[in-house]
């Protein structure tokens, strides 16, 4: 709110206060020397004697500031913390402060935008590039200005000298990480809703039908489970045998795979199986370079680097060992965007290869010996009869935390199989 | 101010207004001058194309709007009834409460299960020692089973590993990782314990890395605060859809954070929104005492699930495995479970004796719990045994 906002304001005031404010000094980044700068460690001292407050009040007040952009990091922009340490930091320009009550306008963002696509082709990321697009459309009947503005901005910085002009780009890279306008417009929104390909209601609600259908028999609320609802029963068989490393799955669970390659892949054995038969096709490799991808997009950002490395020299560099077979045009597309890599520059390769598999790879599989054979020693358990005293109930027992996940779980899970019924005495019915 | 420091005049009269307002160079022909940013805006729409105003805009707007929806209306050749009528009618269903679990001391907010079916994760308004605040209003189990993510009034989504040693502080070992400038409302692990995705009373959603704390995308377009979100099962796995309080439903790009699709039939803010198993759809629980469900590939509501009878808020959805049940929890302290496809309702369970906050089907569909205001949650199955209430110590409850 607006007081928040002030309150913020009046610290900043404060701290930039000739006499009683910040101690500012130059401070290096990298090889260049930025003036009027503080470190992180700087604001937090400053805070706990100016308020009088403790270490960790101090650092909670100060990463606000940060968060709400009336300071920002040199190093690392895109980190809006604020680090105990010698990281530098300088205040945010006001005409950026998020409490002003003219809120960042999309011709502000637009002349940014320009800016950066002016001074260095290909510098804008993504979502930067359709968002340039969209206001290019937008507001249209300003671009002559937001052009000339961004030029004028550019040569006007050309004139300054490097440390300053450092700055001045932090600073408003700054204010944009913080402040992305909405530039969604009904406008533009509608025009590319109008373009989009509806499918008929027919055949929507048609898939709903058969997907219930498909699944009646696997939905334990709809159908039951075998041998037993543990919740009910208190028999945890119905989990025991259900493991990812048991040694024979049921038969419900391989069926499940032929419903569509991404239950194939979503199970664990599935996948194994599935990887197991492209060995024996020579075309484990795909499989192998979907799971590296999966891992790229899902995995710490720290490793982005390294994993596009592993990728690329495994998987796309000539001569790799596991060369993919992707066609020219995306793997053009990739091998450039690798000099510049994210998590998302294995998308395309990717998916490409995912439609591959299914489309080949994955149909030939249903119909190899190998699921057949899976499918023939699958386990139907046997429906455990209800207890003839209602009153007499097992033990229960709490299961173990994943947290432990040890060579235990590998251990278990052998096939209880389709055993005798009735009363299984089993309390010590855990993993 | 200190004017070496910005390297202009930073606040002062403006060069066109002069009112005192923060400034910034605008060049007219090579030279700066200092403008706020008012007069900014109408520097730049002077070059408006004659006849252009603000007010033919929004008159293309609303054309474009109407051309839009005669385009869905084409497509519509059938309704979800009329397709449903030779589907098996469903018996009677029987669902008991298995388990009821007392381990608030107040209201359950928020639930979440573990992947490894049984486990459970909840949060609730508490005066804990661990929470800086008192309302944890989102917490989410991680794919590993490893760690939890929670947070609410706080502003923030923080990530704590779970330990096997029961002394063990967990507030010690907390991770914030996700920083709004409003209440967290919900939150989600995506394929990995590596990333967060939160939704947030400021209106804004925020893909979060768990390491670094570094936010990687953030989703703006809602125009009030975000209530709820659910992550897509999709085969590329790149969509996710949320909720809020301007009555509409949003489905989002995770990559690029553009809004790609937009259903606005509810006429109360939306507070849960559950993905269909197949990924094609979605069910949304308002407050306008209705669920409905939203066709993405049709882009339009194809059923609403609603009785006269009801006429509380419903909180929270989910559906069964199959997708053929609809549980919904509701402010009257009721849960109804409808059949998704005949849009009718098969049952109404009683036992709560509050609001029913939040509910969830289990991973593998054997159960579902629901949490509420009363301070319990409970775990019901169908069958008809007689159904056994206990005070279950097993489960691990966090709040």
């Amino acid at each position: 709110g607006a007081s928040f906002g002030t309150g913020m304001e009046r610290v900043i005031v404060a701290m930039q206060d000739p006499d009683m404010g910040m101690k500012m000094r130059n401070q290096r980044l990298l090889i260049t020397v930025i003036p009027h700068a503080m470190t992180g460690n700087d604001v937090i001292e400053w805070l706990i004697q100016k308020y009088n407050i403790t270490e960790e009040e101090a650092r909670h007040l100060g990463g606000l500031l940060v968060q709400y952009g009336y300071i920002y990091p040199l190093r690392e922009p895109r980190s809006l913390l604020l680090r105990s340490d010698d990281s530098p930091y300088r205040f945010q320009t006001p005409y950026f402060w998020t409490s002003s009550r003219w809120p960042a306008t999309e011709l502000d963002y637009a002349i940014y935008l320009a800016k950066k696509n002016i001074r260095k082709q290909g510098e804008l990321v993504d979502y930067e590039k359709e968002n340039y697009s969209i206001l290019h459309k937008r507001i249209n009947h300003t671009w002559d200005f937001v052009v000339m503005q961004a030029r004028e901005q550019l040569r006007a910085s050309k004139q300054r000298r490097k440390a300053d002009r450092i700055v001045l780009e932090c600073q408003e890279q700054a204010y944009w990480l913080i402040n992305k306008p909405c530039v969604n417009m009904p406008l533009y929104y509608h025009y590319t809703t109008l373009g989009r390909n509806r499918v008929k209601s027919s055949i929507c609600l048609e898939s709903f039908m058969k997907y219930s259908e498909q699944y009646l028999h696997h939905d334990p609320i709809m159908s039951g489970c075998l041998p037993s609802n543990p919740w009910i029963s208190d028999d945890t068989s119905h989990w025991t045998i259900n493991t990812d490393m048991v040694g024979i799955p049921t038969r419900l669970r391989v069926e499940r795979w032929s419903f569509s390659f991404m239950e194939l892949l979503n199970d664990s054995m599935g996948r194994r199986e599935f990887m197991i038969y492209l060995e024996k096709e020579f075309s484990a490799e795909n499989l192998c370079f979907w799971v590296a991808c999966e891992d790229l997009r899902h995995g710490e950002s720290s490793k982005i680097i390294l994993k596009v490395e592993e990728v690329y020299k495994n998987f796309l560099a000539p001569g790799a060992a596991r060369w993919v077979n992707i066609d020219s045009k995306t793997m053009e597309r990739t091998l450039e965007g690798i000099k510049r890599p994210h998590r998302f520059i294995m998308d395309d390769a990717q998916m490409h290869i995912y439609f591959l598999m299914k489309k080949y790879s994955y149909p030939r599989y249903l119909k190899s010996e190998l699921y057949k054979n899976m499918l023939a020693k699958a386990i139907v358990p046997q429906e455990t009869k209800k207890s003839v005293f209602p009153f007499m109930r097992r033990q229960r027992h709490s299961s173990p935390s994943p947290a432990m996940v040890t060579q235990a779980t590998e251990d278990d899970g052998k096939a209880k199989g389709a055993g005798p019924t009735g009363t299984s005495s089993t309390t010590n019915s855990q993993i | 101010m200190c004017d070496q420091t910005f390297l202009a005049i930073t606040f002062g009269p403006c060069d066109s207004c002069s009112e005192n307002r923060p400034l910034m160079n605008l060049y007219i022909k090579t030279e700066p001058i200092n403008y706020c940013s008012l007069c900014m805006e109408i520097m730049a729409c002077q070059g408006l194309a004659s006849g252009e105003t603000l007010k033919s805009l929004k008159a293309e707007s609303e054309t474009l709007r109407k051309k839009l929806e005669e385009e869905r209306k084409k497509l519509h050749d059938v309704e979800l009834e009329k397709v449903a009528e030779k589907a098996e009618a469903l018996g009677e269903l029987n669902m008991k409460t298995r388990r009821t679990l007392k381990g608030h001391g107040n209201k359950v907010l928020c639930m979440d299960w573990c992947k490894d079916k049984r486990r459970i994760v909840s949060s609730s308004q508490e005066h804990a020692v661990t929470m800086p605040t008192t309302w944890v209003m989102a917490c989410a189990y991680a794919p590993s089973g490893c760690a939890i993510a929670c947070g609410g009034l706080d502003n923030k989504c923080s990530v704590y590993p779970l330990s096997l040693d029961k002394d063990e502080n967990l507030a010690a070992k907390k991770k914030s990782v996700a920083m709004h400038t409003n209440y967290l409302s919900g939150c989600t692990f995506t394929n990995s314990d590596m990333q967060i995705l939160t939704s947030s009373g400021d209106g804004t959603s925020a893909l979060w890395d768990v390491e670094s704390g570094q936010l990687l995308q953030s989703f703006h377009g809602h125009s009030a605060d975000v209530l709820t979100l659910d992550l897509a099962p999709s085969e590329t796995g790149n969509t996710f859809v949320s909720g809020g309080s301007d009555k509409k439903a949003n489905v989002w790009d995770l990559r690029s954070g553009q809004n790609v699709q937009s259903f606005d039939t509810h006429d109360s803010d939306i507070n849960c929104v559950k993905y269909y198993p197949s990924g094609d759809a979605f069910a949304s629980a308002s407050d306008d005492s209705t669920c409905r469900l939203f066709d993405l590939r049709a882009d339009r509501e194809v059923s609403i699930y609603s009785k006269d009878s009801i006429m509380f808020g419903a909180a929270s959805v989910d559906f069964s495995l199959s997708g053929r049940l609809l549980f919904a929890g509701y402010n009257d302290y009721t849960i109804n479970v409808w059949d998704v496809l005949k849009g009718t309702r098969v049952a109404i369970l009683f036992g709560h004796e509050n609001r029913v906050s939040s509910l969830r089907v289990s991973p593998d569909g054997t159960a579902f719990c629901s949490g509420s205001w009363d301070n319990t949650l409970r775990v019901r199955q169908e069958g008809r045994g007689v159904g056994r209430e206990l005070k279950q110590g097993g489960t691990t409850l966090y709040g």
